[in-house]
């Protein structure tokens, strides 16, 4: 049987469709759609085996990206689901509503420039494996599309995180090089996904989704979802 | 009931994209003595008056109002600092 994952769907979420034909176009995963009112996460009494947060413009990112959506009655199951140890990945606005909701260090600030940018970006996979990351492939064409996608914390939470191995994708130079400042959005370090402490809870400001078919110009992005799938497996 | 307001702005250090670029358009525009300017938000909130108000007020920007990871705040009570 396929494994379970859920993907919440908050109002303004628009990525939601295409993740959700992401997780159904990999082997041995099937999506399933939960509202944001829902109280819990269950598939009939039974836990998701991983769940995933979208790209969008939850509650029209009123207040602070992500931050109402933080709020919605799902987010309380979500965050149990998390502390639990069950694997979580926020992608872009996703990742907004996880910081906003204490679940990653750091937050996501409006892009240096002021624009939205929507561009293919090459990014560098690092840092220790999770479940969302392990075994895919070290350099990734995927694509970006948000206007507050700069990444933000502190000198310590920098350090630690980077320390720590929790930095897990960084913005490179077109032609795959590390260089300093080749983050599109300003984020520090480059940063654009990270994960938690304990590594279950990840969040990426590009969007996979997008990349997980040869159709749509890449599809680096299906790998994320490919290596859930093992993870899931040999769980 | 009683007005509070919770002045919201990025912390000193954290980029201001929008305050550097109306910083650019007063430049523009000859104002040569501004030097920066760093933009923020004004919360209005109408409240029961009760005891314990300043600190759930104090709560509210924690737990919502401001990110702390980013931004700084300041609460004015208008009617009573008068």
């Amino acid at each position: 049987m396929a494994f379970d994952v859920a993907v919440v769907t908050f109002p303004g979420s628009n990525c939601d469709a295409d993740l959700r034909w992401a997780v159904d176009n990999t082997a041995g995963l099937s999506a399933r759609a939960v509202w944001h009112k829902s109280p819990d996460l269950d598939n009939g009494g039974k836990r998701p085996d991983a769940v995933l947060l979208p790209g969008g413009f939850s509650y029209g990112d009123y207040l602070r990206c992500g931050a109402i959506a933080r709020f919605s009655p799902v987010m309380k199951a979500v965050v149990e689901f998390a502390n639990a140890g069950g694997p979580v990945l926020g992608i872009c606005n996703g990742f907004q509503v996880l910081t906003e909701a204490g679940l990653l260090p750091g937050a996501l600030l409006s892009n240096r420039d002021q624009k939205f940018i929507c561009e293919m970006v090459t990014l560098g996979k690092e840092g220790r494996d999770t479940p969302f990351t392990a075994g895919i492939p070290t350099t990734l064409r995927i694509p970006i599309a948000h206007h507050d996608g700069n990444y933000f914390a502190d000198e310590d939470t920098l350090a630690r995180i980077e320390g720590e191995g929790q930095v897990l994708f960084r913005y490179l130079s077109e032609s795959g090089e590390r260089v300093a400042g080749a983050a599109p959005n300003g984020a520090l370090h480059d940063i654009a996904g990270i994960c938690n402490a304990a590594g279950n809870v990840v969040g990426m400001m590009p969007h996979p989704e997008r990349a997980s078919d040869a159709a749509l110009g890449s599809s680096d992005g299906a790998s994320l979802f490919g290596a859930l799938q093992s993870f899931l497996e040999n769980q | 009931m009683i007005t509070a307001r919770v002045f919201v702005s990025l912390k000193p250090g954290v980029l201001d994209p929008a305050g550097k670029a109306v910083n650019h358009g007063l430049h523009s525009l000859g104002f040569d003595e501004v030097s920066s300017v760093r933009l923020g938000k004004v919360i209005e909130l109408s409240l029961e008056e009760r005891p314990d108000a300043a600190e759930r007020l104090e709560a509210m920007c924690q737990k919502l109002l401001a990110n702390t990871v980013i931004e700084s705040y300041r609460i004015e009570w208008p009617e009573k600092e008068g």
